[in-house]
């Protein structure tokens, strides 16, 4: 067998290879000139204006408050922990809204399928609403309904006992820290490692015997099951800490402000109606031919949903999911619009106390930029546990 | 020992009729009460739209009013709507802070880009002049929403807004997007490992970050990018950060059609003897892109939406209009009217869209689709 001798090297115009050598030269040169040309504008720029550069600013005290965050700050700590906070203000949001509108999404996708007519109007005529209203739009609305149509701190609606919402937000009771929570925590410990040492003993029978256990519900009962033995061993702590109505105000128990409230609303109604698509179209992607073999082999409807459609649907699911995700946590950036304190809002006010804009603009695409690839990482994790496993 | 199969015949009983599946009783039951679990939904659907539907009614119609009667609205506050809030803003939410006595030329300038738009959505119109349409249309409306010439006043840019600054926002985000992404997407699929790079990091990037951050650096950091002593106007900075942001995605939109495409196709035009861009103008975009067209108006659906962020940086688009409209004394307790005009508009202008992308998808889907 005879090989084909290998290509000479042209340099002549008519070899493709030199053309792409110089095309991409010349592009890489072309854009060189271009930053080099925007840098030394930009320079000028500053220079004349008198904009001082650098992230030293970072280290300065910041010298606002912020409204809200899960830890204390106060003006006098520096930019960085101010950023901080707007993070974990972003992260608050954007963790929350992931979960519920997850859960709405799916309940809603699920409805748009069902054979009961009046469900399937409704969920359909939920996610046409909710998807062809700009989300900044839906926010302003939600926002003017948080602090205008609901009522005053005096005479807060109690949706359940302990729990007031007003224009002052939510209120509603925490559990107080005590010792024997441990217990609790000791307890849900050991039910994790039950259910592992479970589900490991019902794969292996199954591949033994092929004789099949359930193992999810187990698992979770014995998490359960664990948790409450933990707590009642550690002499059931059942302190709350239960909001109280003064006269201006509520004082103790948990509280999440009406901005918060507000966001995490909006970006659950309108994230949901996109994953009721995406969870719709999933199902649907699952072929009749499936649901009759399924029938055919005489597994049970909840057999089927389970070992049948599920896995199938979900590799369709993941993908579209993972950018949801992704336009939720970048849409969190609309709190600036409410006034509710995360990164975005906490960036624009430093840009404006220190007026660097270049180096605040890029701190905040930069966190962006690593929150989109830790998601989209993590949701590829799974995804790849879902896929077909072909050679 | 045999036995006689010459027994009398004995037939079994008749099984009952199956229950009717005509008639509104079956209609019933199949739709609503097919099973105890359908039942109970129904049941609780059919209540909270008992619960839901008579206080919407009384609000939005029957105690309702209609005029811009402030001291009627204030009165009937918490009862009815008050739709005289359109009737009375209804210019400064449509028009923002164009003068008030040149609202004609917002309107027009918007008739004919929505005319043009709509033409544009004809398989029909779809030939090159369509193209120098757009231009003549684009020029038009400048020329005319700018003033400045044969008696028409100049009107800043800054004081555009409402529904044609949404428009122009949408229209030319995604037109002049649309080639840069075509670009976009072939580099990503280049040969050419620089090229390639440069695409993916763009599109990565801007894929990335939140629009905001883009608007806010087309606002703030777009003038520090100019010569010294020349100045950018807001409405263009704002244009270029939305094109840049909507080409990236519709990248990803037209790769997806790229991709789609058998390989065959490709090297059946390298056999041809055709070249790089006569393969990709005669053989693979007109195929990838006829693929990926529903999915392209998706995109133009989440760039209409998008624009009303432009709010944020001061420009008053529709959203932001309508925040500037009802912000007097007088009106200020019938936001929730304006707001829900506003998303009256976005919501039919996006829902002709999505079922324009339905039919369009079945329109061109002729040459793959089994009959």
């Amino acid at each position: 067998m005879s090989t084909p001798p290998p290509p000479k090297r042209q340099w002549s115009w008519r070899s493709q290879a030199f053309r792409g050598l110089l095309y991409q030269i010349l592009a890489i040169v072309l854009l060189a000139l271009a930053i080099a040309y925007l840098m030394s504008n930009t320079f000028a720029n500053m220079r004349a204006r008198g904009i001082q550069s650098g992230f030293d600013f970072f280290l300065q005290p910041a010298g606002f408050g912020i409204g809200e965050s899960l830890f204390d700050f106060d003006s006098s700590q520096n930019y960085l922990v101010a950023y901080l906070v707007g993070l974990s203000n972003t992260l608050r949001v954007a963790l929350v809204g992931l979960v519920l509108s997850t859960l709405l999404g799916t309940l809603i996708g699920i409805g748009r399928l069902s054979h009961n007519t009046l469900v399937k109007v409704l969920c359909t005529s939920y996610v046409e609403v909710t998807r062809n209203v700009p989300l900044l739009l839906q926010l302003f609305m939600w926002y003017f309904a948080m602090t205008e149509l609901l009522p005053s701190i005096e005479t807060p609606l109690k949706p359940m006992t302990d729990v007031f919402l007003s224009k002052n937000g939510l209120q509603y009771p925490i559990p107080v820290w005590e010792a024997g929570h441990w217990g609790t925590l000791l307890g849900m410990g050991a039910g994790v490692v039950a259910a592992s040492l479970w589900k490991r003993h019902a794969r292996l029978q199954f591949e033994a015997t092929g004789i099949y256990k359930a193992s999810l519900l187990p698992a979770l009962g014995l998490f359960v099951a664990g948790g409450v033995l933990g707590w009642l061993l550690g002499g059931a702590p059942g302190q709350l800490d239960i909001p109280e109505l003064t006269e201006i105000s509520v004082v103790g128990g948990g509280s999440v402000s009406p901005e918060y409230l507000t966001l995490l609303i909006g970006l659950t109604v309108y994230t949901s109606g996109y994953i009721a698509e995406v969870v719709r179209a999933g199902i649907q992607s699952v072929s009749f031919g499936q649901h009759e073999a399924a029938v055919a082999l005489g597994l049970k409807r909840s057999q089927e949903l389970r070992l049948i459609q599920l896995p199938q649907a979900m590799r369709v699911i993941i993908p579209p999911l993972t950018s949801q995700y992704l336009n939720l946590i970048k849409n969190s950036s609309l709190a600036v619009a409410v006034g509710y304190p995360d990164l975005v809002s906490i960036s624009s006010t430093a840009l404006n106390q220190t007026g660097r804009a270049i180096e605040c603009i890029a701190f905040v695409m930069l966190i962006y930029l690593s929150l989109s690839l830790l998601t989209s990482g993590a949701m590829n994790i799974y995804n790849r546990s879902v896929q077909l496993k072909d050679r | 020992m045999t036995r006689s199969y010459q027994q009398h015949f004995e037939p079994i009983a008749p099984r009952k009729p199956p229950t009717s599946h005509t008639g509104a009783m079956a209609w019933l039951h199949r739709h609503f009460f097919d099973g105890p679990f359908n039942s109970f939904l129904t049941i609780l659907f059919l209540a909270l739209l008992l619960w839901a539907i008579p206080p919407v009614f009384n609000w939005t119609i029957w105690y309702a009013i209609p005029n811009a009667d402030n001291e009627a609205c204030r009165a009937a506050q918490g009862l009815g709507a008050c739709w005289g809030v359109v009737a009375e803003k209804g210019r400064l939410i449509l028009f923002g802070r164009y003068p008030y006595a040149e609202q004609w030329r917002p309107l027009l300038a918007s008739s004919v880009l929505v005319v043009l738009l709509v033409v544009s959505c004809l398989r029909s119109f779809w030939r090159p002049s369509l193209v120098l349409a757009w231009v003549l249309v684009y020029a038009f409306f400048f020329a005319l929403m700018r003033g400045g010439f044969a008696g028409l006043t100049p009107i800043e840019t800054e004081r555009w807004g409402g529904l044609p600054l949404t428009l122009l926002l949408a229209s030319v985000s995604l037109v002049v997007a649309f080639p840069l992404a075509i670009l976009l997407a072939l580099g990503r699929q280049s040969d050419l490992p620089a090229i390639r790079t440069l695409c993916v990091v763009f599109i990565e990037f801007v894929r990335g970050v939140p629009l905001i951050s883009v608007l806010f650096m087309a606002s703030f950091i777009l003038p520090l990018f100019m010569p010294q002593g020349t100045s950018i106007d807001v409405l263009v900075r704002v244009l270029i950060g939305m094109t840049l942001f909507t080409a990236a995605y519709l990248a990803e939109v037209i790769r997806g059609g790229l991709q789609a495409l058998p390989k065959g196709q490709v090297e059946a035009a390298h056999s041809l003897g055709l070249s790089y861009w006569q393969i990709q103008r005669m053989i693979v975009l007109p195929q990838a892109l006829r693929l990926v067209v529903p999915s392209i108006v998706n995109t133009f659906i989440g760039a209409f939406k998008d624009t009303s962020l432009v709010t944020i940086v001061s420009l008053y688009d529709l959203t932001g209009a309508v925040q500037l409209a009802l912000g007097d004394a007088d009106w200020r307790k019938f936001f929730i009217e304006g707001q829900m005009f506003v998303a009256a508009i976005y919501f039919i202008a996006c829902f002709a869209m999505s079922r324009y992308s339905q039919w369009l998808e079945s329109l061109l889907n002729t040459g793959t689709r089994r009959q």
